[in-house]
């Protein structure tokens, strides 16, 4: 299984608001550049351990974030 | 010196603004949304702390809901141009701004039809009043929250309720009373509020923007502006998601940066004590200036139903000397004129000369009240 997943958001406008609110919520966040493979998309996604997905989309749902995709993402 | 010109832009700004622009200058520098880089997250970061201000301050839940512009105007105009296709009917006050009459006179030449409500000698509307003119075709009510020629302020509570009954959106322009007058854009049934970032909410001029209802449908408002947003670009179509549907461009980043703290301390400081701290500076005025001979107060007279606005003339004196003698002999910086609101003057009944204005802000002192009413006293007298 992988170590983390992405979350592909609409912007990075999005991401950093992304961030802010996993970070609030306590988890450990990093924001990295979109993996070309998984998006043509040229800002920011966030990235999060796989075993808060479940967590770190709750926050988001909450808050209204919309969530393009969550992929898998080994480092 | 006597800065008394607040309504036009408010001066001076708090510490805390200069330097996080300053702090964005030297340390920061980067284009936000544009890349991943660390910089350019810094700048986004810089970004979303002036959405998450203006969202606290004006009782916006999501702060995405929050899209800058470059003033009040660009705002208003995004809003109206949106919102108005031709033989769409608009209803507007007696007292608005040309940011607000401007864009509408435009559209009126393209087919849209437009009311505009009487309102009272000063300055005041019974929303009763609008309510008569609404039809089946109107697509917009718009008002100005406050009059920024003498500060009246106007039923917007009341207007929100009726544009709601009717399923009117309805759009306000809070230019006057941003940061010093209560807002809450549910409670009040705003669907659009337009801000000024550089009058009270104490930010750099260069900064504004529209704040949209959690519930607002944006299908329903095309873009004004259409560029580049650093999302989706793969697509040669403006996204269709806030904020980027309306924030084409490189936004003015540096001035956002200055606005985050502004509004910051705005919301440390308070909304109800900066309003009461204005409040007591325009009954001052407002008494001191009542008991002159020959000079005319123009709107309500009443502190309590007018932002920091007041505005006069004296018999027999033009109004543009009035303020040249203020600044020239007295070191007081106040406007004369029109004020961009020749609606606004022909039913406060000053139209062609229009008024001396004078406007205080956060930072003025009962001491300079006092000073600048001796001044106006000695040039009343002077005739």
């Amino acid at each position: 299984m992988a170590q983390f997943v992405v979350i592909l958001v609409h912007s990075t406008s999005h991401a950093i608001q992304a961030e802010r609110l996993l970070k609030r919520a306590g988890l450990a966040v990093k924001l990295i550049p979109t993996p070309r493979h998984l998006s043509s998309d040229c800002g920011s996604a966030v990235r999060i351990v796989a075993g808060d997905r479940a967590r770190g989309e709750r926050v988001l749902n909450e808050a209204g974030v919309p969530i393009d995709r969550i992929e898998p993402l080994d480092e | 010196m006597i800065y008394l010109d607040n309504a036009a832009t408010s001066w001076p700004k708090p510490d805390t603004v200069h330097e996080a622009m300053l702090g964005y200058m030297r340390d920061v520098g980067a284009n936000p949304g544009r890349s991943g880089h660390r910089l350019a997250n810094e700048a986004e970061r810089i970004r979303l702390d002036a959405r998450e201000a203006i969202a606290e301050l004006f009782g916006v839940k999501d702060p995405m809901r929050v899209v800058f512009a470059y003033n009040a105007t660009t705002a208003l105009n995004l809003a109206i141009c949106g919102l108005l296709p031709p033989g769409a009917h608009a209803v507007t006050t007696g007292m608005e701004h040309n940011a607000v009459m401007r864009p509408l006179r435009a559209l009126e030449q393209q087919g849209v039809l437009l009311s505009v409500v009487p309102c009272e000698p000063d300055g005041t509307l019974d929303p009763q009043a609008l309510d008569e003119h609404i039809r089946p075709v109107t697509r917009l009510i718009v008002a100005n929250h406050a009059s920024n020629v003498c500060g009246t302020v106007l039923p917007i509570h009341e207007l929100g309720a009726l544009a709601r009954q009717h399923g009117i959106p309805f759009l306000v322009d809070t230019a006057q009373t941003g940061g010093c007058w209560p807002i809450d854009l549910r409670a009040d049934n705003i669907d659009l509020l337009a801000f000024s970032g550089h009058k009270g909410l104490l930010g750099p001029t260069g900064t504004g923007g529209l704040a949209i209802h959690d519930d607002f449908d944006i299908d329903r408002l095309p873009a004004l502006v259409c560029g580049g947003t650093g999302s989706r670009s793969e697509h040669e179509q403006q996204p269709d998601f806030l904020p980027d549907k309306y924030e084409g461009g490189t936004p003015n980043i540096v001035g956002l940066a200055g606005l985050a703290a502004s509004v910051r301390y705005v919301l440390d400081r308070g909304v109800d004590r900066i309003c009461e701290h204005e409040r007591s500076l325009t009954r001052r005025l407002i008494d001191d200036l009542s008991s002159i001979a020959g000079l005319r107060l123009i709107g309500t007279r009443d502190a309590r139903r007018q932002t920091a606005a007041v505005s006069f003339t004296i018999d027999g004196q033009s109004v543009s000397e009035i303020a040249r003698e203020l600044d020239e002999r007295f070191g007081i910086m106040c406007r004369p004129g029109l004020h961009c609101a020749p609606r606004a003057h022909r039913t406060l009944g000053t139209l062609p000369e229009g008024t001396v204005r004078l406007s205080p802000g956060a930072f003025s002192t009962a001491q300079e009240i006092d000073q600048t009413v001796e001044a106006v006293a000695r040039l009343a007298g002077a005739e």
